[in-house]
């Protein structure tokens, strides 16, 4: 009986020694953590996507509670009530940000761009834009290896099987902007949401002239101005042969869309006036299956 | 004991199908188009405008700064426009597009035959002969060749090596060019050595051209200063550095130190007759000899083409496309570029046309890396290829920098030797790239 004895008593004095030590510097070198990162970092999605400018959800969650003012701090993967809880916890107002969402400015499906090569190296864009023009005439177009899908943090983008290109689920896409870096071409672009998710833009970045660009696409943007001019907000402007609509100035009229000659300007999420394929629905079904297909097949 | 580089290479099969080919001259084309942006270094500038007369040798492009070349006519005629062309690269560039019209040349080219043995001019004479002829590194890096004949005053120069190794498989160009001109390539050398001011100069030859050999070495029994070296096969042999470490037993350091500062200088041999050419008889860069070759082509044939001449015309001229064809490669099979099309014109870069047949053109299914080291083994600067394509997959530019990926030749023995066919080379390209930006960036800040 008595060794048990001896030996719990011994061990229970150690514990009881240690725990006052590990008390005592608990206490003496305690690290002041202000409460508010944590509960920020709470309610942040937690993506670490970086579309902050910052490195990371913790990183931005300091940020708010540190800096002077909100100014220039803003997640743009959380929604603006998200925004206004991380106002209530800091105290600060946040300054509202237009909700964006991301824009594949590339038409060049199969039909439309015909592939007059084979580019067989690594599957990366960013490869692929290094070693040659592309498998079409486009040499500005999509490249198809999808680095944007590979990037997305929010499952928001994906390789349409049937046009070989990338299309966004405007549901889940938080405009973070992970996308626009990581395509070598720059064919994706950050624009204003608007109201009901309507959108106008040119679906080209070709910055060929028109001749070349119509040879090598049947919908790229040749340049021809027309659209400049039947503008009446100054909305449009002509650079290197290729239209750009200003999301800033654009008041969703959609006068350009008639005259533009090779169907580059696209109409998003507005009733149908005549036949133009919104994006939005025809797209995101279709995907949805094919990667749930292609989850059975693996 | 034949001489080479020390450590990897590797031993592709040699194919030199076309080696018993004569060089023929080619057509002249209907269109000569060409690209201004054919060397290392800043484009040039066009001096001709649409609707002007040249003749052949006529100057139509200047150089731009001290690194770049100035580019002639090939053809006589009209200068239809200046457009953009798919170039060589795989990108659309800009050029000027001749209409051909006859053969006019211009009256100061010497169009004759005979061998002109004494250069009585100045060594600034040659350097500006050189300069305005717009020759460039004819093995296929294009680096201006004046700028390499005056190397930086604080090295000290006493060698002058001459590539003739053509490691590349397919390609025949250098050794067609060894066996009918001889005595221009000589005449060549000497005018090299005179510019550099030095007197010793060596000629570094695979062994698997013995007739090149025999026939330089007789060449040269008689001229002092000039040595035939034979080496031992091995690709990539004609690489600079790998060429001055087989041929003298000395390393180039890792970049950004040259060649230069081992004391010698590499020129190829098909510059060497570019630059008999352009100081002896005045005729500026607008010919060279072109590889046109393939396991199925009917006719592998050695062509001397005009600059500018479309591709498709050359094909034709070795008995057109072979059905199976699915790669046209401009270069060798190794180091070149797979063109995007057969309108891409013949550029000062342009050795070979190597047709490809699918059996052989085929990318197999990339796989994990499985950490052999044959890549380490192969790899002839030393380097560790896995490691590097490794960290430009995970973007880690500073580990790559570190592990000296400037260093690397794109040479491809890395990705040719790896059993899980892994795009090496495409990463380390990718990374490479990328390090140049930044190593750039840091130094203009500074």
């Amino acid at each position: 009986m008595l060794p048990i004895l001896t030996a719990i008593l011994v061990l229970g004095v150690i514990g009881l020694i240690l725990g006052i030590v590990l008390y005592v510097v608990a206490r003496k070198f305690a690290v002041d953590t202000d409460p508010r990162v944590e509960q920020i970092i709470e309610i942040l999605p937690g993506a670490n996507c970086g579309g902050c400018g910052l490195p990371g959800c913790a990183a931005f969650a300091e940020a708010c509670v540190k800096r002077d003012s909100m100014e220039g701090l803003n997640c743009p993967a959380s929604s603006s009530e998200v925004m206004q809880q991380i106002a209530a916890i800091t105290g600060r107002a946040v300054q509202e940000l237009t909700p964006k969402v991301a824009v594949v400015r590339c038409n060049g499906s199969c039909e439309n761009r015909p592939r007059v090569n084979n580019y067989d190296g690594a599957s990366r864009c960013v490869i692929a834009a290094m070693q040659t023009g592309g498998e079409t005439g486009c040499f500005y177009g999509c490249l198809g290896c999808g680095d944007c899908v590979t990037v997305c943090r929010f499952d928001a983008i994906h390789m349409n099987p049937e046009t070989g290109l990338p299309e966004v689920d405007q549901e889940k896409c938080t405009a973070c902007g992970v996308c626009v870096k990581a395509c070598p071409r720059g064919i994706i672009e950050l624009r204003n949401k608007n109201k009901l998710d309507r959108r106008i833009y040119v679906s080209c970045v070709n910055k060929d002239k028109g001749p070349v660009a119509k040879k090598a696409c049947a919908v790229a943007c040749i340049g021809c101005g027309k659209c400049v001019k039947v503008c009446s907000f100054d909305a449009i402007t002509l650079e290197n042969n290729l239209a750009y609509i200003d999301f800033e100035k654009c008041r969703l009229c959609r006068k350009c869309i008639d005259e533009c000659p090779q169907n580059s300007i696209w109409a998003v999420n507005f009733p149908p006036k005549r036949v133009v394929t919104p994006a939005a629905e025809k797209i995101i079904e279709p995907v949805k299956e094919s990667v749930e297909q292609d989850k059975q097949d693996n | 004991m034949l001489k080479t580089f020390k450590i990897g290479g590797v031993h592709p099969e040699p194919n030199k199908i076309s080696a018993g080919k004569k060089i023929v001259t080619a057509a002249l084309p209907k269109q000569a188009v060409f690209p201004l942006s054919q060397h290392i270094g800043a484009p040039a500038v066009p001096c001709v405008q649409r609707g002007d007369t040249v003749l052949v040798g006529t100057r139509i492009a200047d150089p731009v700064g001290f690194v770049s070349a100035a580019i002639h006519s090939s053809v006589s005629g009209k200068v239809a426009k200046i457009d953009t062309v798919v170039d060589t690269s795989g990108f659309r560039k800009p050029a000027i597009f001749i209409d051909v019209e006859g053969d006019k040349w211009e009256s100061d080219i010497d169009r004759s035959d005979t061998l002109i043995l004494q250069c009585t001019i100045s060594q600034q004479e040659i350097f500006d002969r050189i300069k305005n002829a717009g020759i460039v590194g004819l093995g296929g890096a294009c680096f201006p060749t004046h700028v390499k004949l005056m190397p930086p005053k604080d090295c000290k120069i006493d060698t002058l090596i001459i590539n003739a190794a053509e490691c590349e498989p397919f390609l025949t160009a250098d050794h067609r060019l060894m066996l009918e001109y001889p005595d221009q390539i000589i005449v060549g050398i000497r005018i090299m050595l005179k510019a550099l001011g030095i007197e010793y100069a060596v000629i570094g030859i695979e062994e698997n051209k013995p007739d090149a050999i025999a026939l330089m070495r007789a060449k040269t029994s008689m001229v002092s200063g000039i040595e035939v070296v034979p080496l031992k096969m091995k690709y990539p042999q004609g690489g600079e550095k790998q060429l001055i470490e087989a041929v003298t037993g000395r390393r180039v350091p890792p970049p950004p130190a040259l060649p230069a500062s081992v004391g010698c200088v590499v020129q190829n041999i098909g510059t060497v007759f570019a630059v008999y050419e352009a100081v002896q008889k005045r005729k500026p860069l607008i010919e060279r000899i072109v590889t046109v070759t393939g396991k199925s082509v009917q006719n592998p044939s050695n062509l001397k083409v005009r600059l500018g001449t479309p591709i498709s015309q050359l094909i034709e001229a070795a008995g057109g496309l072979p059905e199976d064809t699915s790669k046209i490669v401009s270069g060798g099979p190794m180091m070149g570029r797979p063109l995007l099309g057969t309108d891409v014109p013949v550029v000062k870069g342009t050795s070979g046309i190597l047709m490809i047949p699918e059996s052989d053109a085929v990318r197999h299914k990339e796989r994990t890396c499985i950490r052999c080291g044959k890549c380490i083994t192969a790899c002839p600067m030393g380097l560790e290829p896995y490691l590097l394509a490794v960290a430009s997959e995970m973007e880690d530019w500073e580990r790559a920098e570190e592990n000296w990926i400037m260093s690397c030749i794109e040479c491809g023995c890395c990705q040719s030797t790896c059993p899980s066919r892994r795009p090496l080379l495409d990463w380390v390209r990718l990374a490479k790239n990328r390090v140049n930006d930044i190593i750039r960036a840091r130094n203009t800040k500074i």
